[in-house]
């Protein structure tokens, strides 16, 4: 018997293909999410890439932190200003008449955002060896990549949450809005000890925080708290986004397809 | 043979409106319909029912016998919609490998470009198409599965007078082809030029259902508008199908203008300010929808 419906991989290979091509050719993704990462290790990591403090290297926590700034950004932007763009140009409506199925759609993102954050990771890292000089163990890239890609998790939610409630034009304002602070307060661009002390205060409380105690623990910076304390935040941050945007995601469908 | 597409008894509220008061289409396999009425009159819900795009508040949707989100209907149906959109960043030979992989059967990607007349455009990026380039391309979105049934909501508009000429020759190709067609339109003319069955929506009802020439003879070619004191008796016996008096005012629906006007002077009555126009679509649904016992709902 021929076959009723089309191969789902192939429908998935293809789906994640257009994904990465669209984000790929926003400029305001690359700039933001590929390039500025690599900028700022120019302008604060290389010339730290061999100091050493109180065991640290400080060019290997430049580029965890960057990574992070990085990575978060990647799933901040491709599923929340995505998301919203997609639903501002009503292409969902259009793919919804299709046999293409919803989860396919899904998976498409999610894959088209690990290869992006792994694509940020790797002009990153390429630039702090090459170009910067940083030595880390292999064991250190590795667990420093593994962490960055589950601690994640959180934005990624987050992201998908603010991608289902705001308009497209608002969604770069807001998802801006709530990124850059937090990376600020949270100490991904200045060390938490430069920070005034009430925003050192309120870190622990933002999800970027506990993010960052992962990746610096991986480069060898011993963590201000039990790591099982910023996990704890982590899983509780991603089912609060997660839920907001199951909301979200609900109210989207019954306004468009009920 | 079982119905392609069926509305049974569907209805659909959104909110306080009763956007479909109880519908009952089925459509044959390669029959070409039209569906025509006014803005608002149920079109697009219709097609958005038999899509399963939105759920009947009551009532049933059926797509080749099976609910219409299963992937099976869907596999063999193209679509071209009016409220929808495509990557943008995307190039039109890429949305159409894209969009080739949901159906298990595609067209090659370069025979539905050239079936849309998107040859030159192939590799030019969807921000950059004219509005009759992006209407190809959702054509070309709608044939690339090689499906069964295409369902074009408004498919001409925004396209200019070449590209609505191509695209209605392509269309019939396919329907000559075998394919079954649901489109829906403003025009009573490109209903007539494209299908064998016309089917009037209005106010979330169907009003008529039959062959275009049935239909043309149906509604109202002219609107005949003048000051006269006159009263709903002077017209009696007239081939008026529609009158409104208000103020000393008087607007007729008709298809032989000059006969009402001969009769009406014969009759004495004084005329003045007198204007003949071709009644416009609106006006024509006046003509259908005054005499639902006379259109044959089933």
């Amino acid at each position: 018997m021929s076959r009723e419906v089309a191969p789902f991989g192939g429908m998935v290979a293809q789906q994640t293909r257009g994904e990465f091509l669209k984000l790929w050719r926003s400029p305001i993704f690359s700039i933001f999410s590929l390039a500025l990462p690599v900028i700022f290790y120019l302008f604060f990591g290389i010339q730290n890439a061999q100091t050493f403090e109180k065991g640290v290297n400080i060019g290997a926590y430049v580029l965890a932190s960057l990574a992070a700034y990085g990575v978060a950004n990647v799933m901040l932007f491709s599923f929340g200003i995505g998301v919203a763009v997609d639903r501002g140009r009503k292409v969902d409506v259009l793919m919804r008449a299709t046999a293409l199925r919803p989860v396919a759609i899904m998976i498409a993102k999610l894959l088209t955002g690990v290869a992006f954050a792994l694509l940020a990771l790797v002009v990153l890292f390429l630039f702090a060896v090459v170009v910067g000089g940083l030595r880390m163990e292999a064991g250190q890239w590795l667990t420093l990549t593994w962490r960055l890609l589950l601690g994640s998790i959180p934005f990624l939610a987050l992201g998908f949450a603010i991608g289902y409630s705001v308009s497209p034009n608002a969604a770069p304002a807001v998802v801006n809005m709530i990124a850059l602070p937090m990376y600020f307060a949270s100490g991904l661009f200045v060390p938490l000890d430069q920070l005034p002390s009430f925003i050192r205060g309120l870190a622990p409380y933002l999800p970027a925080y506990h993010y960052g105690q992962f990746v610096w623990d991986a480069i060898g910076k011993p963590p201000e708290a039990p790591l099982w304390q910023s996990a704890a935040w982590l899983a509780g941050y991603t089912f609060v986004f997660a839920a907001i945007a199951v909301r979200a995601y609900r109210a989207d469908e019954s306004k468009k397809f009920s | 043979m079982s119905a392609v597409v069926e509305l049974i008894e569907a209805r659909k509220v959104y909110g306080q409106v009763e956007a479909l008061r109880g519908v009952n289409i089925a459509i044959q396999p390669g029959e070409a319909v039209a569906m025509l009425g006014p803005n608002g009159a149920g079109k697009t819900t219709s097609i958005s029912l038999m899509l399963g795009l939105r759920r009947p508040t009551s009532g049933q949707a059926r797509l080749f016998g099976l609910d219409p989100t299963d992937a099976r209907a869907r596999s063999r149906c193209g679509v071209m919609l009016q409220e929808s959109g495509v990557p943008e960043l995307l190039k039109v030979r890429e949305i159409l490998e894209i969009f080739a992989s949901y159906y298990p059967r595609p067209l090659p990607v370069a025979t539905a470009i050239a079936m849309a007349g998107l040859e030159e455009k192939a590799n030019a990026r969807i921000d950059r198409l004219s509005g009759g380039q992006r209407q190809r391309l959702y054509y070309a979105l709608a044939v690339v599965g090689d499906p069964e049934v295409l369902f074009l909501d408004e498919p001409t508009a925004g396209m200019d007078v070449e590209g609505r000429r191509t695209f209605l020759d392509g269309l019939r190709q396919s329907v000559k082809g075998g394919k079954t067609v649901v489109l829906t339109t403003h025009y009573l003319q490109e209903a007539d030029e494209i299908a064998q069955r016309v089917i009037v929506i209005d106010r979330g009802q169907v009003v008529a259902d039959a062959a275009p020439a049935e239909i043309k003879g149906r509604v109202a070619g002219k609107t005949v508008r003048f000051a006269a004191s006159a009263d709903e008796r002077t017209f009696a016996g007239l081939p008026v199908q529609h009158v409104e008096i208000a103020d000393g005012r008087v607007r007729l629906l008709t298809n032989e203008p000059e006969a009402v006007l001969r009769a009406l002077f014969e009759r004495g009555l004084a005329i003045s300010d007198l204007e003949v126009t071709g009644a416009d679509l609106e006006d024509a649904f006046v003509a259908l929808t005054a005499r639902p016992e006379a259109t044959g709902v089933p």
